[in-house]
């Protein structure tokens, strides 16, 4: 065959379409549905001690997002988004990192924060929007994020995180910190610019980053195959960016745990940014505002269920007999006591005091911020009952 | 008539459009079978066909670029972006295409087709990425047209006027007001004049501009100052570009004070062109500053919206304060 040599390409001489469907990406599967693991498969090296804190996370996630659609229903909380069905896909990728590497997450990645120590009064605190709120109350439910945790606070607009992941884990590079950045997303997500302009940024520009895409099947109303993508789902697009790509199945928590454990050492020892697709399902609605009977069947929701990531753990740790069922369900207990406690804690907590609304526009407020929250405390002297929240402590030093 | 809401008559108004021409298409995240996250294109898959209102990938930039090139085609295009918040990953097919495709071609190409549709503005709880007002980012755009309705009737007429106007429009829906603003709205096809403000309230002390959900705010306001001996004439702008300057200087021409208000932060926003416009047109009228009522200049707050969100009160006091200045 000859070579042209410019681009170091073999040449053909009859014309050849490469299709779509030449390159079906795999999917790794560790841990069957029925809890045992698959024939050929090797388990991944994981202490009793590890295990029962990712099946303790697990627990708390889906008692939180149970509870906090509840409350939503209930008024209580303006809005939620659940991570229903996802647990194995975060808490299997964080579990699998350094404490110390960065985490950037779209809006279901509560597993990933509450595994790496986020207590369910900062959950809480919020969730509520109350002045104890890390995120000083400006942002929506479930905008998470703890500089301490190294987990980047939550945006709402998708995919800007993803372009930024590259960016950070470029610094990890630079300062040799032997960290890397991971960076979670939907499928919906991966349409966005933003995905294209970071994969290609950090194949050319080898950081330490894992992109992690949890493709849940829709964006909102929108089913990925057919209407978000055609062809094989994301996993190609980062073989074609050039980079180490890697599909799992996200329900599965051995899966998750091993691939990203190896594409941590990939991105650390050898600056390959990896990219996993990790296939899951939504299992609720996009958040508290969607109603997904809108737009598909009971029957594939039904079909999903049986594949649930966490009853599949657990049937997995009854295996090994490091939890019993009846354990299992006292720690579920005393963590939906808990979540309940926090919830009624944190809601008699007030809202920031009216000062901090000029506060972090930026470093200090400049002078005309100053003179606008005058004349708002001015307004809201002037008009009390109008303002019950923040009336009240407007001039009593309570700040 | 029938009662409409905000909502009905936008999809009232998008049904009425596609039945007309073939050349109209619908589209935008989740806008096809399952009619959109507000449900404004609800319905139009069933009637038109998935190719005519569909789903698109999430793209905002893709959307647009899309929008761009079927409306160059000749088509109808019909883009909604979910939230205005989200708009801005569009921007530069909207500022430097969009707007600039007629004039930088002379007229051999052109996008006089296209319209965006957005949700935009705050007072839902919905904290500073589902609550902006960007009308200003974009009324600095030679080429657009930006549309700012106010209730369901105006919707209505207004966006059948923007779908078929031979110039891309920016068309932004209230969304507070989505579902609690109702009113009578004829079954059959009408228009509105685009760049054309409504007097929605005679009066002649004082002019109060207010455009899209801040209307409300101003006819509040203009009730409570009445109870003082107050008589506001209360303005709609309803387009933001172009805007009506007769309408407005002639207004302040007679009552000599003008108070304007607007959702999004002061500086920078519509509001201050306004001010400076009407200061050029009407000095030797005026008895008092041109006021402006606007959002603080930091990011839409969520736990302090109430706060934040400009309300009738805040109006009021600035309309009182111009009176007495």
């Amino acid at each position: 065959m000859a070579k042209d040599k410019q681009h170091q390409l073999d040449i053909v001489t009859k014309p050849q379409f490469i299709d779509g469907s030449a390159l079906k990406i795999p999917m790794l599967q560790i841990l069957a549905e029925d809890g045992t693991i698959r024939k050929g498969a090797e388990q991944p090296e994981m202490d009793k001690e590890l295990a029962l804190k990712i099946f303790d996370t697990m627990q708390f996630i889906r008692i939180l997002d149970e509870r906090m659609i509840a409350a939503q229903r209930q008024g209580r909380i303006s809005f939620y988004l659940s991570s229903l069905g996802e647990e194995a896909a975060s808490i299997g990728s964080a579990a699998a990192l350094s404490d110390d590497d960065m985490i950037m997450g779209q809006y279901r990645e509560q597993g990933a924060l509450a595994f790496r120590g986020f207590t369910v009064e900062q959950f809480m605190n919020q969730l509520f929007s109350n002045e104890r709120d890390l995120g000083k109350g400006r942002q929506m439910p479930v905008h998470y994020g703890c500089a301490e945790l190294n987990f980047m606070t939550i945006a709402s607009p998708l995919a800007t995180q993803i372009p930024q992941a590259t960016g950070y884990a470029y610094g990890q590079k630079m300062d040799k910190s032997g960290n890397c950045t991971i960076c979670y997303f939907g499928e919906g997500a991966a349409s966005e610019g933003d995905f294209h302009a970071a994969l290609n940024m950090a194949a050319v520009y080898k950081v330490p980053a894992i992109f992690f895409c949890r493709n849940n099947g829709y964006a909102i109303s929108t089913p990925s195959q057919g209407e978000q993508y055609a062809g094989d789902g994301i996993a190609p697009r980062g073989v074609a960016y050039g980079m180490k790509t890697i599909r799992v199945d996200g329900n599965d928590l051995f899966a998750v745990y091993k691939a990203t454990q190896l594409a941590r050492q990939l991105a650390v020892e050898e600056n390959e940014p990896v990219l996993i697709e990790g296939m899951s399902y939504r299992m609720a609605g996009h958040s508290t505002s969607d109603d997904p009977t809108g737009y598909r069947t009971r029957e594939e929701e039904d079909a999903w269920r049986a594949k649930d990531p966490v009853v599949r753990f657990q049937k997995w740790l009854q295996n090994q007999a490091w939890i019993s069922e009846d354990e299992a369900q006292k720690n579920y207990d005393e963590k939906k006591a808990a979540v309940l406690a926090a919830l009624k804690s944190a809601e008699t907590v007030p809202v920031p005091h009216i000062d901090e609304i000029i506060e972090d526009v930026y470093d200090t407020p400049p002078k005309h911020l100053k003179k606008q929250l005058e004349a708002l405390k001015a307004h809201i002297r002037k008009y009390p009952e109008a303002y019950p929240k923040t009336a009240s402590r407007i001039d009593g030093g309570d700040k | 008539m029938a009662k409409m809401n905000l909502l009905q008559a936008i999809n009232n108004a998008l049904d009425i459009a596609m039945a007309k021409s073939d050349k109209v298409y619908s589209f935008g995240e989740d806008t096809g079978a399952f009619g959109g996250v507000f449900r404004a294109t609800s319905g139009l898959t069933e009637k038109y066909g998935r190719h005519r209102n569909f789903n698109t990938p999430l793209v905002e930039q893709g959307i647009l670029g899309f929008a761009n090139g079927l409306a160059s085609q000749g088509s109808y295009a019909v883009a909604e972006i979910q939230f205005g918040d989200y708009i801005f990953p569009a921007f530069d097919q909207i500022v430097n295409e969009s707007a600039k495709f007629r004039y930088r071609s002379g007229d051999e190409f052109n996008v006089g087709g296209l319209t965006i549709r957005t949700p935009y503005g705050g007072g839902i709880a919905g904290g500073h990425y589902h609550s902006q007002s960007p009308e200003a980012y974009f009324a600095h755009t030679p080429g657009l047209k930006i549309v700012m309705p106010r209730n369901p009737y105006m919707a209505k007429g207004l966006l059948l006027s923007a779908i078929f106007d031979k110039n891309p429009v920016l068309f932004m829906e209230p969304k507070r007001l989505y579902r609690a603003s109702v009113g009578e709205v004829p079954e059959e096809e009408y228009t509105l004049e685009l760049g054309k403000a409504d007097v929605v309230k005679e009066g002649k002390d004082i002019t109060v501009l207010a455009w899209g959900a801040q209307v409300e705010m101003a006819e509040k306001a203009a009730e409570m100052a009445a109870k003082d001996g107050i008589d506001c004439e209360v303005i709609d702008l309803v387009s933001i570009l172009p805007w009506d300057v007769e309408t407005v200087a002639e207004s302040v021409r007679k009552t000599g004070r003008l108070v304007i208000t607007q959702e999004a932060p002061i500086t920078g926003g519509f509001a201050s062109e306004v001010a400076a416009t009407i200061q050029d047109e009407c000095f030797l009228y005026l008895e008092s500053p041109i006021a402006r009522v606007c959002g603080l200049d930091t990011p839409y707050p969520l736990s302090h919206e109430k706060e934040y969100f400009v309300d009738h009160l805040k109006v009021y006091e600035a309309i009182k304060a111009s009176m007495t200045y």
